[in-house]
């Protein structure tokens, strides 16, 4: 099955002509058909065009004739980009490609597949997608974690060779971890927001969900890079983050933040964590303990923060342009508010009034000037900390996967989840989350992740480490 | 301590235009009054004189040349719009 391989082993039967790019696509569509109704990691995949696509593939380019599959709120010229909503499902077609599709597609790749998503990346779970469940590929009665869930549970479940995600506070990095997969989320401004619907336009940022850790060095090197029409891409010079791969990382100096290492934390996750931690040092790294003093306040910045700039960015859902316009509306203020609230489902709505609620007269320094002056002491930490050591580790999440319907009630407990992976989103951070052992949880061997966090623009040694590790396994 | 967050959540559906059913609107005032009291984790630091962070990787003051450039056409961004006439968006209408 070719939608089980890795994209280096494509890439050798390619070159080597025992393969077609026709032949990978048919595969991974033959894959999507047999196990996409029980999974439900793909909301639309349209075998036709990425056929015509495999046929005019240059397979002398780096990524030339593979197929990569796309969390749905990523523009893709001519097919749909719903972020899992109804404010988009009905009658959306991309107009043009995103900066990061346009990179892919420079490399060779062919955009192939839509995947589910909390709506408008708003959830850990995917649960909050309004068109459809999701299961965890390692559990069916389990979620597999989200904002990205589908793009985790497409690599995961063998129904896509590799996928792209988005993470505003831990989306492509926590479903990973809970499927069993690798995903990292490169330092924000690497790869352009060009054509990514927005959630939290300060904290977003696109990276791979791939089945290895020279998967996502492979996939980041034609993801990376300036767009001038994102004003927050950085115009800096992209390593070939593969060259990092197989180095040794002794001497290398590993920090472990006191403050995450508490109670709360699944046994099995802990157990998992710190024989990783063992074997990193069995490697010769130097594993030290850390101070982030102001972690505590990570999560609450982070539901300032993003609610309010999604419910800026989501005032542009009106009904006008493009999206669901209600058909009952008598006058324009009527279909403003009616077709927002026909389009939008609970989770969004009840972000878009928090924010708006914390950008409203009068709150705003309480709420929102306040959090981000919090956002500058989490930050300092971790500039601190990288003072003395080279990366940060910890768990993704403090659990595996729930089961489906567990947190439905109580938005706060799911955020609280999230407590490992947003404050990485807040300083800009490169964050990886590779597998690191499984836990049994009522019969059932449930994946647990390890998260390795480095010093801006430093995705190579993130690399670097995470690659060592995954190898001596 | 701060006092118990009371939000006045028709008020603030108004202003994100969004219409709210009456149990939607018992239910997101809890959950949000819920929300709010745990972001008063906030209040808890001392942040005077703290310099607000508002990207990670400040990058300021992006300038291009002021240059016509290729942009969508018409047909594109026409191309997802709800209801058209002549080659424009339409919307009920607004002026007496």
């Amino acid at each position: 099955m070719l939608a089980s391989s890795t994209i280096a082993a494509l890439r050798k039967g390619l070159t080597a002509g025992e393969i077609t790019p026709r032949d990978i696509v048919l595969d991974v569509a033959k894959s999507i058909e047999a196990g996409n109704a029980e999974i439900g990691a793909y909301l639309s995949w349209d075998v036709e065009a990425a056929l015509a696509e495999a046929d005019r593939a240059d397979i002398t380019k780096p990524l030339g004739g593979i197929p990569i599959a796309v969390k749905d709120n990523m523009n893709v010229t001519g097919q749909p980009c719903t972020c899992g909503s109804r404010i988009l499902a009905e009658n959306y077609t991309a107009p043009y490609d995103a900066g990061a599709i346009q990179k892919l597609r420079a490399g060779g790749a062919i955009p192939f597949g839509r995947l589910n998503m909390d709506e408008f990346a708003m959830g850990s779970s995917t649960e909050n997608s309004a068109l459809g469940i999701t299961r965890n590929p390692r559990d069916l009665s389990r979620v597999p974690g989200g904002s990205s869930g589908g793009s985790a549970a497409a690599v995961a479940g063998d129904l896509a060779v590799a996928a792209l995600g988005s993470d505003t506070g831990g989306s492509i990095r926590q479903p990973a971890a809970l499927c069993g997969c690798v995903g990292i989320k490169p330092t924000y401004g690497r790869v352009s927001r060009y054509g990514l619907v927005a959630f939290a336009s300060s904290l977003d940022q696109i990276g791979p969900l791939t089945k290895t850790v020279e998967d996502s060095a492979l996939l980041l090197n034609h993801l990376c890079g300036y767009d001038a029409h994102d004003s927050t891409s950085l115009n800096v010079e992209v390593p070939d983050f593969t060259a990092a791969l197989g180095r040794d990382i002794k001497g290398l100096r590993i920090g472990l933040p006191k403050e995450y290492y508490i109670d709360g934390i699944h046994p099995g996750v802990s157990a998992s964590v710190q024989a990783a931690i063992r074997q990193l040092e069995s490697l010769g790294a130097i594993i030290e303990e850390i101070s982030l003093p102001h972690t505590e306040l990570g999560v609450a910045t982070y539901y300032v923060l993003a609610p309010a700039e999604a419910s800026a960015n989501l005032a542009r859902f009106d009904g006008v342009r493009y999206g669901h316009r209600s058909s009952s509306a008598g006058d324009l203020l009527e279909q403003y508010t009616k077709s927002r609230s026909e389009g939008f489902g609970p989770e969004v709505k009840r972000r878009i009034l928090l924010g708006t609620y914390m950008l409203s007269s009068g709150y705003y320094d309480a709420y929102y000037i306040r959090a981000q002056k919090a956002r500058t002491l989490i930050r300092n930490d971790f500039t601190e900390a990288f003072k003395k050591v080279d990366v940060i580790l910890s768990p993704t999440s403090p659990t595996p996967a729930h089961k489906l319907g567990e947190l439905k009630d109580n938005p706060l407990a799911a955020y609280l989840e999230d407590v490992f992976t947003i404050p990485v989103n807040l300083a800009g951070l490169p964050g990886i989350s590779l597998p690191c052992g499984t836990v049994e949880v009522e019969g059932k061997a449930l994946p647990v992740g390890l998260q390795i966090v480095g010093k801006a623009l430093d995705e190579a040694t993130v690399l670097r480490v995470a690659h060592a590790y995954e190898q001596s396994r | 301590m701060p006092e118990a967050h009371q939000i006045d959540i028709h008020h603030v559906a108004k202003l994100a235009r969004l219409t709210l059913t009456d149990e939607e609107a018992t239910r997101y005032e809890s959950q949000l009054n819920g929300i709010l009291t745990y972001i008063d984790t906030l209040t808890r630091y001392n942040l005077d004189g703290v310099e607000p962070t508002a990207h990670a990787m400040p990058v300021y003051d992006v300038l291009r040349a002021d240059e016509p450039r290729p942009g969508f056409t018409q047909e594109q961004a026409l191309s997802n719009a709800p209801k058209r006439f002549a080659d424009q968006i339409q919307i009920p209408k607004v002026i007496e």
